[in-house]
């Protein structure tokens, strides 16, 4: 579920970032506050551990492939939605730079997708209500299960919205949303049962590590509005200023909006908010003549964006095949312009 | 001393004579645990080198990789050939800080079969042709599909790059002056400085109950539960011994690093230089510009 760079455009991408900066500040200040010191090394070593666990498989019953766990959901029953939140986002931090699992500028999404679903939402609201405090088995399970599956099935739908309103892709809406759901149902259930599974022979084992995770955060002290609140700020300030010079087709957005919703705009928009941004773009936009501000246009079409785009776009690649004799070019030249220097580098030693 | 004399005991060593094929193929597995953690060790040892632009100070290679980043994944999906001057940013980079090339090429050359296969849906979908080579037609889809696979090879190209030529203590030392905040950083050094410790441990677990069950017998579910399980304890323990050590130590919740490097004016130069060039590529199709003037001059 780890989206990559290649897919999507600087204004989703630029969003995502500045929403998950928004609640990795908040969950920071939130685990600080807590001043229980032995929650720092804990996290650390929780993140390496779901590292390690997540290399070790196991058969999947009934179907003789094998999985491995994701981790979000366990590290929130051990945790607490902040520090979970943390520890899943620095995991994807190093699987960003050190495997290429998921981009540097796609590490807003991912970081949202795999952390804020299962930790904000799964947890408290689903996993905590059903399993209460001392859960049977049986209880844990449908607990863990019912969980993970909620949590996966959100993920993977933002997944498909931020892919859509990226535009990269052309994958229809429709069809993506069939592809990746059902998947990631069958992924959420093999994760809800490793969940259980683990939290039940842990809380046999060591019953004090489970019990002292589910007493430190009470069921009523999340305080959810503030969390939307930050989000709902950092989207509208980072959305914005992105989307005026970041964004080739600024209202992406819009544009999967009206898809999914069969109207251009949703109710309300053309004045207030939206109109003041969009007269801040026409001011602010700076390259007034270039694509940026072409493709606006046919951007307020909604739907007909695409068509147009690609209308506008065969007109400038039909006219030459200059471009693709200079790519080789450039490739070329670029790989001779690093051998010289690394020569250069050898040859001084 | 116990300890010592357990792990001698012949007794709980694994009977290596009894190595069927079977399990012999299940060493291949294990061998790719140990495999990764060699390979994260390997380019984050990279980053000890010294050159020119191991000695910038990590935030200037931060943001000039972040401006690379985003140049390149704002064109539209059916640019291609826009694209290529972009590789200019790796390969000097890379050749400047004396990486191994064919070690950062095989790296990316593992990531494109994923770019490829999700590439590979938008021929599918977008059929409308788009050029026209002499009988050739090529549609939307093939071009976005080649856009998107020379998108995932410099944008890969260009993390694995900064931390081949930064570090991964770098970069969070950077983050952090850069506005992250310090739980967040000292997160992200705790979890690294303990990956290489975990996994080396989760790999002897596993490789322990590969070798007892033969084939795919015992290899599911519950013995996984436990065996996690068993992993999780001690990592929980650990966690609580280090908290005594670091209590012991005097720990504030501040890691400090030898190395001291300022933004000056060599950074602000590397970065100013680099964007206006991202910049004016993003703006002007160069290998274009470039085919203009050869196909010119020869006709």
């Amino acid at each position: 579920m780890h989206m990559a760079d290649a897919l999507l455009s600087p204004a989703v991408g630029g969003t995502m970032w500045g929403v998950a900066a928004g609640t990795i500040a908040y969950s920071s200040m939130k685990v600080k506050k807590e001043l229980d010191d032995r929650k720092v090394p804990l996290m650390g070593v929780l993140g390496a551990f779901i590292f390690a666990a997540q290399m070790i498989n196991f058969t999947i019953p009934a179907t003789g492939s094998s999985g491995h766990l994701g981790g979000g959901l366990l590290l929130a029953v051990l945790l607490g939605p902040y520090a979970a939140f943390l520890t899943i986002a620095s995991v994807l931090v190093v699987q960003s730079l050190f495997f290429a699992d998921g981009g540097i500028l796609a590490l807003g999404c991912n970081i949202f997708n795999l952390g804020f679903f299962p930790a904000f939402i799964a947890y408290p609201f689903i996993y905590r209500k059903i399993a209460g405090r001392e859960p049977s088995k049986a209880r844990l399970t449908a607990a863990a299960m019912i969980a993970a599956v909620v949590g996966l099935q959100l993920g993977a739908f933002s997944v498909v919205l931020e892919t859509v309103a990226s535009g990269i892709s052309s994958l229809p809406f429709a069809t993506f949303v069939v592809l990746m759901q059902p998947i990631h149902l069958a992924i959420g259930v093999v994760e809800g049962l490793v969940t259980a599974t683990v939290v039940s022979f842990v809380s046999v084992a060591r019953p004090e590590i489970i019990r002292g995770a589910t007493e430190s955060v009470s069921l009523g002290s999340l305080p959810l509005r503030n969390v939307f609140l930050s989000f709902l700020a950092a989207t509208l300030l980072t959305g914005g200023i992105v989307s005026w010079f970041a964004s080739e087709n600024p209202d992406g957005l819009e544009w999967a909006i009206a898809k999914v919703t069969g109207s251009e705009e949703v109710g309300g928009a053309e004045d207030g908010m939206h109109a003041m941004l969009a007269g801040l773009q026409e001011k602010i936009a700076f390259l007034p003549d270039y694509s940026f501000k072409q493709d606006a246009a046919p951007a307020e079409e909604g739907v007909a964006y695409a068509g147009e785009a690609k209308a506008d776009e065969s007109a400038r690649l039909g006219t030459s095949v200059a471009g693709g004799v200079g790519a080789l070019l450039t490739l070329a030249l670029a790989f001779i312009i690093g051998f010289v220097l690394k020569r250069q580098l050898v040859g001084e030693k | 001393m116990r300890r010592k004399s357990r792990r001698f005991d012949p007794r709980l060593t694994p009977h290596f004579k009894l190595l069927t094929p079977h399990s012999y193929l299940l060493t291949n597995h294990m061998r790719s645990i140990d495999g990764a953690v060699l390979d994260l060790k390997r380019l984050d040892l990279l980053a000890t080198g010294d050159s020119v632009i191991h000695r910038l100070d990590a935030r200037a290679k931060v943001l000039t990789t972040l401006v690379f980043i985003i140049s390149v994944v704002s064109f539209n999906r059916y640019e291609f050939t826009a694209l290529f001057p972009f590789f200019l940013y790796p390969v000097v980079t890379a050749s400047l800080a004396n990486l191994p090339g064919g070690y950062i090429v095989r790296k990316i050359g593992m990531v494109i079969p994923f770019a490829f296969v999700v590439g590979m849906l938008n021929p599918l979908f977008d059929r409308e042709v788009l050029v026209r080579l002499g009988p050739l037609a090529v549609t939307g889809g093939w071009i976005s599909c080649a856009s998107i696979i020379i998108r995932t090879v410099l944008t890969v190209g260009a993390a694995f790059i900064l931390v081949g030529v930064t570090g991964f203590l770098a970069v969070c030392q950077a983050l952090e002056k850069l506005g992250t905040p310090r739980t967040f950083t000292v997160q992200l050094l705790f979890l690294y400085r303990y990956i290489f410790v975990l996994t080396e441990e989760g790999a002897r677990a596993s490789r322990a109950r590969e070798l007892r069950s033969c084939g795919r017998k015992g290899l599911g579910l519950a013995s996984f539960g436990s065996l996690i399980g068993h992993l999780l304890i001690r990592t929980w323990l650990r966690a609580e011994r280090i908290h005594m050590a670091m209590l012991a130590r005097g720990f504030t919740g501040e890691f400090h690093s030898r190395q001291v490097s300022a933004f000056g004016w060599r950074e602000l130069c590397y970065v100013a230089g680099w964007s206006t060039l991202f910049v004016t590529l993003r703006l002007e199709n160069g290998a274009q510009w470039l085919g203009r003037l050869v196909t010119g001059l020869l006709s």
